[in-house]
């Protein structure tokens, strides 16, 4: 099915299964551990062998010498794979950093060896007897060194966001001389790791040439397609399987080293091997967040007009790596008729950066959200009122390009009135509770909405059961539940009589999860398979299938009343279809916005923060669910409540390497750190992003916090800290004076 | 991990003389320490001595107003006991403002006193680390040192001790108590417990090889107000970057002893004496001859200031 005009009314604006809260059908399973996650998987395959990885100890240079003797003879020890055996591997093209093969290192931990025996125990106790002598090259370790003079380079982050190296509309520097009032600062966000419980973990078996691998993968697609390539190996050769996912947040969109190795040492071994990463490798062995430096300017008006708005972020990566792209957002966000955007890139060997929640707005906004504060403040205005003063229903660039829907101003005030923003006292360190000083403040949220063609399977067997098929995953996200709701609404079934299965690349190419596209156009696929089976249902019962009805388990017209699985008594129905994109998402900007409200409390004596309450009111189209639809945006704020606090990989500038590389040295927040969470979604319908005329809110919901925290902070202690995260280092010599 | 053997004990003498017997013994109580060492290769003991069974289990009164707590009395039995809490609050209160409740319930009061530093260079076994390979060097030093020591340190080591319920203990002026191989009972005060990395930072204990600890004693109650303040990143379960404890009287007087800035509970006697002149002067004894770090100057007037949170807390109560 193609989707190029705007949708009308359909099925699902009945309602009756889609919109309601409802429990995830997967809860059950994972609440009582018989979810079967990745490395639990011991039923698929026979005497399977455990992997061990062995990582790097240098971050730059040469392996000259790997004994591996005393492993080799180690009790357990089935095979050893060393990455001496062979040359490079391929490296496919959503890889940066090569995954395995040959001598050359290119940042601490990566995979060097893989050593396979009959416990998990024995292959840990041999790899330790791996050694290893390398010839150390200098690194490109110092970010903020290499910074100055790093080259001009745009890029997508793939998610949703993306800019070229440079990109003008106006004349910026002249608008900004002339600006009666102006902000020009720069902000920090440091590298970041996605921590998700559920470590790389994948089981690979061979049958002659064909690979399976039961893994733990956000893109199945993209899986099976770069483990081919990385094993040179035909993609009609891997089956890739991946129905639970313990977290990923995009750390697993991409093929990583468990799921090579375990295909090789499985090869190697000629027997079925499982690899779980380590979680001390878990950070430097796979890719991160990027730090950025972003320079914000900002000239106004006295009356509050932008005139001029520019947003120039530099990052890291490894060589061939893309930018963070955290100018993406400010060319969308606000109105200005003088812009502009740029970022650069320096060539760095620390471990690869790339996707995370929120690619490029995540970190954008940290700083964005910061600097409009900081104008709001400069003009006297309130920072919810400069917003609205600044809002724009089109494109700023192009503004032949309508927002579909734009509820940003809407999400502000709902959430002012909600949150009770009038008592917030504008002069900051004003307020005092004991020990605390209290601050409030808000940011807005933005992400945008991704439409890519999705696939799925439907079936209806002679009971009435609908079962749905598609690679698409569910990694925490609520998937499963979605999908089995549109399908029930679409066929006029309760949600049990809906069976989804997921994550198999033997079924048809989904969106995937990720850039918070995973659910409008995964379930949009279904839709659009389940307008097929309708019509085979209604073909094969005789109904003329215009003005057919699908309710309460039965197909009617006119007076007439079938079952709906009577049409299946032949055998079972199967029709397979996909949604894909005329040029809707062209013709109009479609994003997400969100109103985040938070109060924080910083301790006058300690400097500690601790946040006291956080709401997010958000416009995301229709809410499929509004349950898993809250926890996710509780979820992302959570997380945005880590980068505003504490998350940081810490940098070994002579060594090359995040120092604090396991989850006791990477603070993210615990349920202390949270107390108390509400999230409003605004009732919209946005027909022209998909049937289904929904959005997503995954990403969202951290786009925005960061700041939001920051300016509540600032609103405490009349500090402004403008480098994350705000640890009380950064601010305590210059709180207020004690009284 | 290395492959070990294993065995439990059944009278303290007995586990003892078994380390003795077998060279590279280590004791294993709750294990929320040393089986992640263990795993990590950060320590290889060849044979475990589980001395859980000891009966070492209980908190008595002792002749002269004191408590004696048995070596194996888990953290949780131990913060929630009626006498600890009512005489001994500043105890209770850092052990819970430690860990988690599920450490807490395996984590015990000796294997706590002997927690390892969490220096992340320790940890990672690719890193030279005096600590872990006596010679080898140390990574911390230049490199990333914002959770170190500011003061006791050497130019062998920087590391802190890491833990929150000695620090109450050492305020306390605690004694531990040890039986050694050849079945002699000692004591060792607190004080002396825990050792200054100096050119031996391997060398962490006044313990010798095979010496088990089998109580720690508390002297009589200090009466006062009780106060455990700690100060990290984020609301729970995180090491303290700094914390305070102290037992502050109503004239005004008082001691305190400081968490997460040197390689054992900080605590200086000069100090004490001057509580009554406040925050400030306390830290500056305190901390005299500090030599931080780039990364870790600010727990410098981070002390100073949490003590006077605490003071100001102890005035409003
Ligand atoms: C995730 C995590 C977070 C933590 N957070 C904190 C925190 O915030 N604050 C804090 O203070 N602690 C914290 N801890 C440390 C925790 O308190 C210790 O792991 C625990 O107290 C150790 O006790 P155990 O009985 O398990 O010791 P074990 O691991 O069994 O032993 C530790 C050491 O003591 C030796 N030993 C044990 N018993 C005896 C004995 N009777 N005589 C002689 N030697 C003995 C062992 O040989 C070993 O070397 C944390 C630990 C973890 C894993
Ligand atoms: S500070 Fe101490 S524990 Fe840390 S690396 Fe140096 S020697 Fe090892």
């Amino acid at each position: 099915m193609k989707f190029d005009t705007p949708a009308g009314q359909n099925p699902i604006d009945q309602l009756k299964v889609v919109g309601r809260p409802t429990d995830r059908i997967d809860g059950k399973f994972k609440t009582t551990g018989t979810a079967p996650y990745a490395y639990e998987r011991h039923d698929v395959a026979p005497h399977q062998a455990y992997g061990y990885i062995v990582g790097s100890a240098i971050a730059k240079g040469r392996i000259t010498s790997m004994d591996l003797s005393a492993a080799k003879a180690a009790p357990g020890v089935v095979t050893i794979v060393s990455t001496l055996d062979m040359p490079k591997l391929p490296v496919s093209k959503r890889n940066i950093a090569p995954l395995f093969g040959g001598a050359e290192i290119d940042h601490y931990h990566q995979a060097i060896a893989l050593v396979v025996a009959e416990t998990f125990e024995q292959a840990r106790a041999a790899a330790n007897l791996v050694r290893v002598q390398y010839a150390r090259t200098p690194g490109r370790f110092d970010f903020a060194a290499l910074a100055p003079t790093a080259p001009l380079e745009g890029g997508s982050s793939g998610e949703g966001s993306g800019a070229p190296p440079v990109d003008r509309v106006g004349n910026f520097e002249g608008a900004f001389a002339a600006a009666p009032v102006k902000l020009d600062a720069t902000y920090t966000t440091p590298d970041e790791t996605h921590a998700m419980m559920e470590p790389f973990a994948s089981i690979a078996a061979w049958q002659g040439d064909k690979v399976t691998v039961w893994t733990s993968n956000q893109m199945i697609t993209w899986a099976k397609e770069d483990l081919a390539k990385t094993l040179s190996i035909s993609a009609d050769n891997v089956r890739i399987d991946s129905p639970y996912i313990g977290g990923g947040f995009g750390g697993k969109l991409f093929l990583r080293t468990d799921a090579t190795l375990a295909a090789l040492g499985a090869k190697a071994s000629g027997r079925p091997v499982k690899v779980a990463m380590q979680r001390p490798l878990m950070i430097n062995n796979s890719t991160h967040r990027s730090a950025t430096i972003q320079r914000i300017r900002i000239g106004a008006t006295r009356d509050g007009t932008i005139t001029a708005i520019a947003h120039e972020s530099t990052s890291g990566n490894l060589p061939h790596g893309k930018p963070e792209t955290a100018v993406s957002q400010t060319k969308l966000l606000y109105a200005g008729a003088n812009r502009l955007t740029s970022m650069r890139l320096a060539v760095m060997d620390l471990p690869e950066g790339n996707a995370m929640r929120a690619p490029g707005e995540a970190p954008g906004l940290m700083a964005l959200e910061i600097a409009m504060d900081e104008m709001a403040e400069k003009l006297g205005m309130d920072p919810i009122d400069f917003r609205v003063k600044n809002d724009t229903q089109v494109d700023p660039e192009k503004p032949e390009r309508k927002y579909s829907q734009r509820q940003l101003i809407e999400c502000m005030r709902q959430g002012a009135d909600r949150f009770g923003w009038s008592k917030r006292n504008p002069k900051p360190a004003q307020v005092r509770d004991g020990q605390w000083l209290i601050g409030m403040g808000m940011a807005a949220g933005f992400r945008n909405n991704m439409l890519t063609k999705s696939g799925a399977k439907v079936s209806l067997d002679h009971r009435g059961v609908v079962t749905v098929r598609t690679d698409m995953t569910d990694i925490g996200t609520g998937t499963y539940t979605i999908i089995a709701q549109t399908a029930a609404e679409m066929m006029g079934l309760p949600i049990d009589r809906v069976v989804v299965l997921l994550g198999d690349s033997d079924f048809p190419a989904s969106a995937g999860s990720g850039g918070q596209w995973g659910a409008n156009n995964s379930t949009a696929g279904v839709y659009a398979a389940c307008i097929k089976l309708r019509e085979t249902v209604a073909q094969k019962l005789g109904f003329n299938s215009g003005d057919v009805e699908f309710s309460g388990g039965k197909v009617r017209a006119g007076n007439r009343s079938v079952a709906l699985g009577d049409a299946a008594k032949g055998g079972d129905i199967h029709v397979e279809d996909h949604i894909e994109y005329g040029d809707l998402g062209k013709q109009y900007q479609q994003s997400t916005f969100a109103g985040h409200f938070v109060e924080a409390a910083v301790n006058a004596y300690t400097g500690e923060t601790r946040i006291r309450r956080m709401l997010a009111v958000c416009a995301a189209g229709r809410i499929l669910n509004p349950k898993s639809a809250r926890s996710q945006v509780i979820g992302a704020m959570t997380m945005g409540v880590g980068a505003a606090l504490m998350e940081e990989l810490a940098v070994d500038k002579r060594f090359g390497f995040f120092v604090n590389h396991d989850l006791a040295t990477y603070e993210v927040p615990v349920h202390a750190d949270i107390p108390h969470q509400e999230v409003i979604f605004l009732d919209e319908a946005d027909a022209i992003s998909s049937p289904m005329k929904a959005k997503g809110v995954g990403e969202l919901g951290i786009c925005g916090v960061g700041a939001a925290i920051a300016n509540a902070v600032y609103n405490a202690t009349g500090v402004r800290v403008r480098d994350y995260p705000i640890t009380l280092d950064k601010h305590l010599d210059r709180l207020p004076a004690i009284a | 991990m290395k492959p070990f053997t294993y065995e439990r004990a059944t009278t303290p003498a007995e586990a003892a003389a078994a380390v003795v017997r077998q060279p590279g013994s280590r004791f294993i109580a709750g294990g929320t320490n040393l089986l992640d060492l263990m795993k990590l290769e950060i320590e290889t003991p060849a044979h475990l001595i589980d001395v859980n069974g000891l009966k070492l289990d209980t908190i008595e009164p002792t002749p002269d107003g004191g408590l004696r707590i048995g070596a194996l009395v888990s953290n949780t039995n131990l913060a929630a006991d009626q006498g600890v809490r009512r005489d001994y609050g500043v105890l209770s209160r850092a052990i819970v403002a430690g860990a988690s409740g599920q450490l807490r319930n395996k984590a015990t009061t000796a294997g706590n006193l002997l927690q390892r530093t969490r220096c992340p260079y320790f940890y990672d076994t690719n890193q030279a680390c005096n600590k872990r390979r006596p010679g080898s060097g140390c990574a911390a030093i230049g490199g990333y040192s914002r959770q170190l020591a500011i003061i006791g340190t050497s130019d062998a080591c920087i590391a802190t001790y890491p833990g929150d319920m000695a620090v109450a203990m050492r305020l306390l002026d605690a004694t531990v108590e040890t039986v050694q191989p050849n079945g002699a009972a000692r004591t060792i005060p607190i004080a002396d417990f825990h050792k200054l990395w100096g050119k031996t930072p391997h060398i962490e204990t006044a313990l010798t090889n095979g010496e088990l600890i089998t109580a720690v004693t508390l002297p009589r109650p200090l009466g006062g107000t009780h106060v455990y303040h700690k100060v990290r990143d984020r609301a729970s379960y995180a090491y303290a970057l700094v914390s305070v404890a102290a037992v502050i009287q109503r004239d005004g007087t008082g001691r305190v002893a400081i968490g997460g800035i040197a390689p054992k509970p900080w605590r200086v006697e000069a100090a004490d004496h001057a509580m009554p002149q406040g925050a400030k002067a306390v830290a500056s004894r305190l901390l005299a001859g500090a030599k931080p770090t780039h990364d870790n100057a600010f727990k410098v007037p981070l002390v100073e200031r949490t003590l006077a949170a605490v003071l100001a807390e102890t005035r409003a109560a």
